[in-house]
């Protein structure tokens, strides 16, 4: 099919100017994380005058980067494979079987996502603290009350999307299954999981890049041991200056592992927006 | 349980219905399997329904319990001995000529219109991303990847990089803007005043638009090839096939899209927080920071759960007539 020129005109303006404006805050992010503090202090310059690789150092130091990020690891990992294992047994329910309540579940789980996270704030924070003084649980402050909160924020969207991942998989295969003598949950884990990889892949990479990237849960349940990169990035400016450098430094630190992630999985996840989300 | 079973299926004598050409054992083990056949689904659903009912549910009766109380900090270690309020807080809330009322409707007013622009932009540049990147062209491959780094990176990293190039001084924004461009005599603040508006727009599209990209791509996948051969067939150009073809097929998959994108715009309280701490300057006070900041400046929790309550209300009632409208313009289709 041949396009006309107006088409690739179009085309070719619009794609440089959004490209330039994706692009904007990396490079900014990468040429400013390479500069000495001076330079960054001063007027931005597009073109660096000297570079570094002070700030790449100096960042550990600066503050416990490498704990923070050992916390947003733990957290985020945790809530990420119990997220992922919850959501594919409430969404094989709902894919698979007729119960009563299955419409009130689906409806429910997915209303939640339009709760204003203010709204719940204040009394899950009372709760954990509730739950710590009469159990001795300690959730508000520890790592397990954010991994808790944590992959419940990423289940409403991957309930969802596996239901319609798991409804495109056709139930001829898991009837064969259950002929072969599995039982229900074998035949979830020898067909179903095998077959939905793609969506569970994306669902993870979702659930993943949530727990990575929330900042006000983090803010008010860690403490100074359990504090996670979105906390802990604020440590970088002090009273007398901003250190951007290191601030750009480790911004990208903190990126690259999500980012890798996203764009290596990233084929999975169209594939599983295709088959989930949008149908 | 087994033994029971048993039993009380021998006892049921000759007039069940059950098969009787089968050996008692075999029998239990179907009748086992018929039990956990009923209740299984409840049992796969059983975690995911706990943890939304400790995370979302219950604290959102509490919250709304809380709307009704005069919670203090002085009632925070008890939160149920917090004396009745009635409906005191939202009568607080809604009295739009005092002080709190009025900033609460101000805020109320402003993140309106700012997911409406931000809502708007962000489905406009992505549907315009995802038709340009439909036919296969070179350098569709990296130009695909590129375009999902601001989806991917995580907030606070990219939200302090935009912080960095909105500075008075030291920004790029400025730099390009004033000493480049010349534009304006002194350089502008951007994350005081009445610029905030735009800074925070700015951010939120470009953090927000790659997920209508995302989906909306997906959503293209969906339309069959064939359709566009028989277009071009009948001589139908480019443009003509994209109204006429691509648009329309996106519709289903945008009406899911543009509720999703408004009300994560509408609640979303990271991108100002990193962008503006705490307190958000008047032009660019979203209502999820505006009900965070002012619950703990004035500690009036009791206030702050009511002013969440008619949050989440309004954001029913526009859900509600959201999916009335496009559940309405399904059925007639289907009927046409």
């Amino acid at each position: 099919m041949a396009a006309p020129p107006s088409f690739l005109w179009t085309r070719r303006i619009f794609l440089t100017a959004l490209t330039v404006f994706v692009l904007l805050p990396v490079y900014v992010m990468l040429s400013s994380s390479l500069k000495p503090l001076e330079d960054v202090s001063d007027k931005f310059q597009w073109i660096p005058s000297g570079l570094t690789l002070r700030p790449y150092a100096d960042i550990w130091e600066t503050v416990p980067l490498a704990d923070y990020f050992v916390n947003s690891l733990i957290v985020s990992g945790a809530a990420t494979v119990c997220s992922v294992v919850i959501a594919v047994f409430a969404a094989y329910a709902v894919s698979r079987y007729d119960f009563r309540g299955k419409r009130v579940f689906t409806v429910t789980v997915l209303s939640t996502q339009m709760f204003p996270g203010i709204l719940f704030l204040l009394p899950l924070f009372l709760i954990y603290v509730n739950i710590g003084s009469a159990t001795g649980i300690a959730l508000f402050g520890s790592r397990g009350g954010l991994i808790l909160t944590y992959l419940t924020f990423s289940l409403p969207f991957s309930i969802w999307m596996l239901i319609g991942y798991f409804d495109s998989i056709p139930r001829d295969l898991d009837e064969a299954a259950k002929v072969d003598g599995c039982g229900p949950i074998g035949a979830l884990f020898r067909v179903i999981v095998p077959a939905a990889v793609p969506g569970i892949v994306a669902v993870a990479v979702y659930a993943f890049m949530t727990a990575w990237g929330e900042v006000l849960f983090a803010s008010v349940m860690t403490n100074d041991t359990t504090r996670t990169l979105a906390v802990g990035l604020q440590g970088y400016s002090t009273l007398n200056d901003v250190y951007w450098n290191q601030i750009m430094a480790a911004s990208l630190v903190v990126s690259v592992p999500v980012v890798a992630g996203f764009l290596l999985l990233q084929r999975y996840l169209v594939a599983g927006l295709t088959a989930g989300a949008v149908k | 349980m087994t033994t029971t079973a048993v039993s009380r299926h021998d006892r049921s004598g000759p007039g069940t219905k059950r098969r009787q050409d089968r050996p008692g054992a075999k029998r239990t083990t179907r009748r086992s399997g018929r039990l956990r056949h009923i209740s299984l689904p409840y049992l796969l659903l059983l975690p995911a329904l706990l943890l939304e009912l400790l995370v979302h549910l219950v604290p959102m009766l509490m919250g709304i319990v809380m709307s009704f109380k005069e919670l203090t900090q002085f009632y925070l270690s008890n939160w149920s001995a917090a004396p009745w309020a009635g409906l005191d807080n939202f009568r607080i809330a809604v009295d739009f000529d005092a002080p709190i009322g009025e900033a609460l409707l101000k805020s109320f007013l402003t993140t309106c219109l700012f997911t409406v622009c931000s809502v708007g932009l962000c489905w406009l540049i992505g549907t315009a991303a995802a038709v340009f990147l439909q036919e296969k062209f070179r350098g569709r491959g990296l130009l695909r990847t590129l375009f999902l780094v601001p989806y991917a990176l995580p907030v606070y990293a990219a939200v302090i990089t935009w912080v960095f190039m909105f500075q008075r001084d030291n920004g790029l924004v400025n730099h390009v803007l004033h000493d480049q461009l010349g534009i304006g005599d002194n350089p502008a603040f951007w994350l005081v005043g009445d610029n905030a508006f735009w800074a925070l727009l700015t951010v939120s599209v470009w953090k927000g638009w790659p997920f209508a990209f995302l989906t909306l791509m997906a959503g293209l996948q969906n339309i069959p090839r064939d359709m566009y051969e028989a277009a071009a067939l009948d001589g139908a150009g480019v443009w003509k096939q994209i109204r006429h073809i691509t648009l329309p097929s996106l519709r289903p998959v945008n009406q899911v899209l543009v509720l999703v994108l408004f009300l994560w715009t509408f609640n979303d309280f990271n991108t100002p927080f990193v962008l503006f701490g705490k307190a958000a300057p008047e032009s660019a006070d979203l209502i999820s920071l505006h009900i965070y900041q002012s619950s703990f400046q004035t500690w009036n929790f009791g206030t702050g759960s009511a002013m969440s309550v008619l949050l989440l209300l309004f954001l029913l009632v526009v859900t509600g007539v959201y999916l009335l409208v496009t559940s309405r313009g399904k059925k007639a289709k289907a009927r046409a």
